[in-house]
């Protein structure tokens, strides 16, 4: 207990020793190697001789102590004279704002110059303060892979010359959201990973709410962050309803709701709820209000369809997106009936960007099955499993298809 | 999103070519192999032996019989992969368009998602 209290109050505190030895001497990439060797040495040395009294001083110490090595290491492999290391005080008593440390960390870890996947490995190395070799299995890459992808990201924040502080006020939207995209992308990714024998990875999920409750508390007024959190904890809620015991996946029509999060769900539905009124209103924020319309049904049959219709058609208009159509011809069928649902996937099906996908077959499969139409569900259901890449959603497929085979033909 | 790149061999096509085309061949793969490493895409990569040293174990009527030779008789045959972790399939593509043997008529790369992945290091 008290090893997990410290390594919760170190990962807290990681990206704040970061940002201020940046802000103080630079060197961004050889700062957050130092960083992690300093979170390696606290933990073994905080096991033994237990948190020291100030612990976010002794980490920015630490930590700038060991770059001033890596630095030494450097100019004497390089033999740079013009990097001149001018020795400096410790920064035990060095304070700016942690607050806007960490925020600038997180848009240097998701500048536009870098690709997702290291927007990813990054953020969660340099903000989360995990190990390379934490993140490498999270994505069920090998630990070599990973260590590139990061090298790979600080090699171009390092080229791009980005200076350590908040980009400037006419960019600061579009760098916020790319913030709340990688958020967003971590959690999908424990949420429902689309390769691997695992519906969800759990620890990347609940990293991704750290991470964004981290955001939230920096950016208190932001209602899109607000939005974006209030997001994650109303689908996270349902985490351990969405899954049998054998792993397999339960819809949501299915799901025994006295197993979702109750706690959660009130914290997320408060948070959108204060959300709301602030404006403007984004795509994270009608995503939560969505959820929370599902959160908060007592069943399936008693879910606020003819709002949740209205919510995703706000949606539409906000983002051009094929999934958001998808879903909005589900919520239709459910007030509308499957045949209404079902003329809306018509005019989708000349969609580019669905054209490989598996989900309007599924769509389809259940609105036919809704429809009464078994044979033509059973044939889309099939084509669906074929198609998908999630071994979980292929068995979950198969399963419904095998529902509605006649008896006879069984083998 | 991890794909396989399959290397489809055709031993006719390969001894046709001069052998400065094979060396240039070797030398791509490994062009290719430093390309992906650096890029942080690569997981592994295997190239198999010919299908003559293959065996085959099947069922037959209840019972496993064992023979000699690959399991489908086709002048093509599996040669060998790259295992990528990528952002896109139009990547994965982009990547098996870099291989040496999507450059060689009568050759060519298949390129398909993974679904389920277990083993070393992961």
């Amino acid at each position: 207990m008290a090893g997990d209290r410290a390594e919760s109050l170190l990962r807290e505190l990681a990206p704040q020793a970061l940002g201020a030895v940046v802000r103080r001497y630079g060197h961004f990439d050889l700062a957050e190697d130092a960083m992690q060797e300093a979170l390696l040495a606290a933990a073994t040395q905080w096991a033994e001789d237990g948190v020291p009294a100030n612990p976010r001083a002794w980490l920015i110490t630490v930590t700038a102590r060991r770059l001033t090595d890596l630095l030494r290491a450097e100019q004497a492999r390089r033999r740079r004279e013009e990097e001149v290391w001018r020795r400096e005080p410790p920064l035990a008593d060095y304070h700016t704002a942690d607050a806007d440390d960490t925020l600038v960390l997180l848009f240097m870890c998701c500048h536009p110059a870098l690709s997702p996947a290291s927007q990813i490995a990054l953020t969660l190395r340099a903000v989360g303060g995990l190990t390379t070799g934490e993140i490498a299995r999270a994505f069920m890459v090998p630990e070599g892979t990973m260590t590139r992808r990061i090298t790979r990201a600080k090699q171009s924040i390092k080229e791009s010359g980005i200076p350590f502080g908040l980009p400037p006020a006419a960019e600061r939207g579009a760098r916020l959201a790319a913030v709340l995209h990688t958020l967003y992308l971590i959690f999908n990714e424990g949420y429902a990973s689309t390769t691997g024998p695992l519906l969800h990875r759990v620890e990347l999920a609940a990293e991704a709410i750290r991470l964004t409750r981290i955001v939230h508390g920096l950016l208190p007024d932001d209602a899109e962050v607000a939005g974006l959190l209030a997001l994650m904890l109303l689908t996270d809620a349902r985490r351990l309803a969405r899954t049998g015991p054998n792993g397999e996946l339960i819809p949501m029509a299915e799901q025994d709701r006295s197993r979702w999060d109750a706690e959660q769900i009130a914290e997320g539905v408060a948070l959108i709820s204060e959300a709301l009124p602030k404006g403007p209103t984004g795509p994270y924020q009608v995503q939560a209000a969505i959820a929370a319309l599902h959160d908060e049904a007592p069943t399936a049959e008693a879910t606020d369809w003819p709002q949740i219709v209205a919510l995703y058609e706000v949606l539409l208009d906000l983002s051009d997106n094929p999934m958001v159509a998808l879903n909005h011809a589900v919520a239709v069928a459910m007030t509308s009936g499957p045949e209404a649902g079902l003329a809306l996937l018509d005019k989708l099906a000349a969609d580019a960007r669905l054209a490989a996908d598996h989900r309007p077959y599924a769509v389809r499969a259940h609105l036919l099955e809704m429809a009464g139409d078994i044979e033509a569900a059973r044939e889309a259901y099939l084509t669906a499993a074929r198609r998908t890449t999630s071994l979980p959603r292929q068995r979950y497929l198969n399963a419904r298809a095998a529902r509605l085979t006649p008896p006879e033909s069984t083998p | 999103m991890k794909y396989l790149l399959i290397m489809n061999i055709n031993p006719n096509v390969l001894e046709a070519l001069s052998e400065d085309e094979r060396n240039a061949i070797g030398s791509g793969h490994e062009e290719f192999m430093r390309t992906i490493r650096e890029s942080g895409e690569m997981i592994s990569t295997n190239a198999l032996a010919d299908p003559s040293n293959s065996v085959v174990v099947r069922s037959k009527g209840g019972e496993q019989v064992v023979t000699d030779g690959p399991f489908v008789e086709s002048k093509e045959y599996f040669g060998g992969y790259y295992l990528v972790d990528c952002e896109t399939k139009e990547r994965a593509v982009e990547l098996a368009g870099m291989i040496p043997d999507a450059k060689i008529e009568g050759l060519g790369i298949e390129v398909r998602p993974v679904m389920f992945s277990a083993g070393s290091e992961m």
